[in-house]
């Protein structure tokens, strides 16, 4: 085992973990000398991020109509009530900021004539302030992130390490544990301070337009060091995946103009949301799909078995599509050589976004079970739960939050180290080396059991996709809970083919599904408990919002036999929770 | 469908055969994936978006450089598919290759916004002033994905390993052709040298395997331009001319949101 000591360990490199790695050297300036730890399963620069598209939402010119309250207005309304007010009003702030840094870092922001940022329509949103990239805004992001990144000294890259568990101690964060993939070698990152950034968990599912290494490590590093996951049953369902594999095809589409039509060619959208139309939020347009192709007005596709719906971009125009969508054409030249400016896109929703996440409050501490702050770590991005988006995240609001959050995490984390000075920590080793056991001995050197780690996740995948979609009910998430628990109990019983150190991507594989297991089982227990339809929870036999029973965030911990559920209240500070209708 | 792939396990190298099914509409990355998952899991390949913007799944497929996520079976037109590492690194395990030197080559240009002034960058209130068409001179060359295939392309990386190559020359150029960056004479040094853009001869193969269209080939065209204009004409600066801030408008009243129902305490 190979000990490896930092000030601060940061575990994902997407947009908020690269976002706070760069705060901590920048407000340092080398005064304490602080020393960064970049962490990624992938290497640096590969992460989700890049494929995110369409915008990220701020309010950048007040002069013309857009303001904060506004802004929070529409997060809060679309978050079905259910997200933090006060985090929501800090988070909306911080955004234009951000915006402008990442601008001066870089980011190729489409302009208007005049030089200044141009914005765009997205669903959900009273005024047009989603700033982008093309559609690639996400991408650009990373790009400016990272060539920024490059420009300090004081931290190591860690590409191709996968973190394994995270050390705590009496309420205190001690580090992480880590396989260096490359050499297959145990490693101990010992930090003062963790960060986890590690992004959402969409291959849970089998049709997502999240990437292949999305599969929630961090909700199940937390989990399992028997953290809290809060609001974990909301899962965004994002409107226009490509058929049949569910790639994303971004919300600026709708922004730029395109229609949503059915078999019959009409415009659906207008028996759901008359006013915005094909611009409702998420989880509106999801649904009103399924219904359509539930109520057979979808159309078939025989190369999959899948039905959809069609996404028509023809009325815009090669020239708007060229110089606003032109991924969107290479995406439909390349996987089904469908050109958009001329033939409109089969789709039909694809999971998408983790709203829940790890349990931290407003500056991304992450919280214990009693609610209070285990010392030492924070979580920002998808991984975590603020709440900002409650039950159903608007579109341009995910790539500023992790903006926005790596900036209050990166500030949060150098403040503690300055303040409080921390000694290095020094766990007892018999946790270091159970889990140096667990991994290299329980998993990879089982000689017995004969399950498919392929095979589990197969099954899996079916059964969040069969049971626990955009609408559920209570006799399909019992099933779903009972088939986890059944995969679960096989997972104990699974044999790895591949015994080699270097790149061993079968024993990655069967940690990840490890922690998917634990996080299906939150997920659809959860989604069992509450009975009532809030944002992107959408329950059959409970069909409206239960402000009453439900105005609560869900809680789960880990128990002997699966997870243990517990309530907390919502912070509403601006606007009581009305009637959601756009 | 019959693929061929080219393995490595660290001491010994060879080639195997695998026997899968396979749709028209599969990337080679889903024939890879069908492989690992039903037939062979010891086989080692990088992936992660699968929609061709992370740049992972670089690899050789019969014999050109190319995203396995973003290749079509059906687009081969071949009975069957050889695969092998890129071309011009030193392979790990399988299809995984070490991308070390890449990224501590493209470091090397200095790729980040440089400024005279820093605190333009860090401090300022508002946005630089960039027009549309001022965008256009540049955004092409920072389509790059970082995955690699460039390099696996170029003749020249193949007999000179000091070589910056077309990924870290496009990147240069791509910070020089900016208007918001003034960092051209911090790295004219390293570019114009012998291992810099004059070892580039224009083979443009980096161009012809680009898979987002960044063109390195012409970048590079356009540095050697702007270093000779340096070193023989005496311009202290490339030839795009700075961008200013925008200076921040008066503030003004904007539509409201239903009232607030609470008191608030004001925010950052």
């Amino acid at each position: 085992m190979e000990t490896l000591d930092y000030d601060v360990a940061i575990v994902g490199t997407g947009l908020a973990g690269l976002r706070t790695a760069i705060e901590v050297l920048r407000r340092d300036k080398g005064r304490l000398g602080l020393r960064v730890a970049v962490i990624s399963k992938l290497y640096l620069m590969r992460s989700h991020s890049v494929s995110a598209e369409g915008g990220t939402s701020a309010v950048l010119y007040p002069e013309e109509g857009d303001s904060f309250e506004l802004m929070a207005w529409d997060t809060i309304k679309g978050s079905d009530f259910l997200a933090d007010q006060d985090a929501v009003w800090r988070f909306v702030h911080i955004a234009t900021q951000e915006i402008r840094l990442i601008e001066r870092w870089g980011v190729p922001w489409n302009r208007r004539a005049d030089g200044r940022i141009e914005q765009r329509w997205f669903g959900g949103l009273s005024f047009p302030r989603a700033t982008y990239a093309q559609d690639k805004t996400g991408f650009f992001e990373m790009r400016a992130l990272y060539d920024t990144l490059l420009k300090y000294e004081n931290w190591d890259r860690f590409d191709e390490n996968f973190v394994t568990s995270i050390v705590i101690e009496n309420n205190e964060f001690k580090g992480f544990t880590a396989i260096d993939l490359k050499t297959g070698n145990f490693r101990y990152f010992r930090a003062k301070a963790g960060v986890i950034a590690t992004g959402g968990a969409g291959q849970l599912y089998r049709i997502t337009s999240m990437a292949a290494s999305s599969t929630g490590d961090g909700y199940g590093l937390a989990y399992n060091a028997g953290l809290p996951l809060k609001d974990m049953e909301f899962v965004q369902f994002h409107p226009t995946g490509l058929v049949p594999r569910g790639i994303l095809i971004t919300e600026a589409a709708r922004g730029e103009g395109a229609y949503l039509i059915n078999k019959d060619g009409e415009r659906f959208m207008k028996k759901y949301a008359p006013s915005k139309m094909e611009l409702a939020p998420r989880d509106i347009v999801s649904r009103a799909i399924m219904k359509e192709i539930m109520e057979g007005r979808g159309i078939y596709d025989d190369n999959s078995g899948l039905y959809h719906v069609w996404l028509d971009m023809r009325h815009l125009g090669k020239e708007k599509i060229e110089e606003r969508l032109p991924f969107i054409r290479e995406i439909g030249l390349k996987y089904l050589g469908i050109d958009i400016v001329d033939q409109p896109l089969p789709i039909r929703p694809t999971v998408h976004y983790n709203m829940g996440g790890i349990h931290v409050d407003i500056d991304g501490k992450v919280l214990n079970a009693n609610g209070s702050p285990v010392k030492g770590l924070w979580a920002a991005g998808e991984a975590a739960c603020v709440s900002i988006h409650g039950s159903n995240r608007l579109g341009s609001n995910g790539t500023n939050e992790c903006l926005v959050y790596g900036y209050i995490v990166g500030n949060d984390v150098y403040n503690y180290i300055e303040k409080e000075r921390p000694a290095l920590p020094n766990p007892s080793q018999n946790i270091l080396l159970a889990e140096e056991d667990r991994i290299f001995g329980k998993i990879l050197g089982k000689e017995s059991g004969g399950e498919d780690v392929y095979q589990i996740k197969d099954e899996l995948k079916d059964t969040m996709e069969k049971y626990v979609h955009v609408y559920r009910t209570g006799s399909d998430l019992e099933k779903a809970v009972i088939k986890i628990k059944e995969l679960k109990e096989r997972y104990k019983y699974i044999k790895l083919s591949d015994k080699s150190r270097i790149f061993n991507y079968n024993l990655e594989h069967a940690l990840e599904l490890g922690f998917m297991l634990d996080i299906a089982e939150v997920i659809a227990r959860g989604a069992l408990l509450r009975t009532e339809s809030r944002g992107a929870h959408a329950r059959l036999d409970y069909p409206n919002r239960d402000d009453a029973n439900w105005l609560k965030h869900t809680i789960a911990l880990k128990g002997a036999e699966g997870p243990l559920f517990s309530y907390i209240p919502v912070k509403i500070t601006m606007w009581k929770p009305v009637a959601r209708v756009y | 469908m019959k693929v061929r792939i080219r393995r490595f396990d660290g001491q010994k190298a060879w080639w195997q055969d695998y026997e899968v099914d396979a749709k028209p509409s599969d990337t080679v990355l889903d024939i890879l994936n069908r492989i690992r998952e039903k037939h062979d899991h010891t086989l080692a390949f990088r992936q992660s978006c699968q929609m061709g913007s992370c740049g992972s799944c670089g690899m050789v497929i019969n014999g050109l450089p190319a995203l396995a996520c973003q290749t079509r079976i059906s687009e081969l037109k071949t009975e069957s598919i050889r695969l092998e590492p890129l071309y011009n690194y030193k392979v790990i395990k399988d299809l995984v290759v070490d991308l070390t030197d890449f990224v501590n080559k493209h470091r090397s240009v200095k790729p980040w916004m440089i400024r005279k002034n820093p605190q333009e960058l860090e401090e300022a209130p508002m946005e630089f002033k960039v027009t549309p068409d001022q965008n256009l001179t540049f955004v092409q060359f920072d389509y790059c994905i970082m995955c690699g295939l460039c390099l696996a392309a170029c003749p020249t990386v193949a007999i000179d390993p000091l070589f910056l190559g077309p990924q870290a020359l496009a990147q240069a150029y791509r910070y020089i052709a900016d208007p918001r960056d003034e960092g051209f004479e911090e790295r004219i040094e390293i570019l114009d040298d012998s291992h810099g853009v004059w070892r580039c001869h224009f083979a443009g193969a980096c161009s012809y395997v680009c898979p987002k269209g960044v063109d390195p080939a012409k970048a590079i065209q356009y540095l050697k331009k702007e270093v000779l204009k340096y070193r023989l004409l005496h311009k202290k600066k490339a030839s795009v001319k700075p961008a200013e801030l925008i200076q921040k408008p008066p503030p003004a009243n904007a539509p409201k949101p239903p009232p607030f129902d609470f008191k608030i305490e004001g925010g950052e």
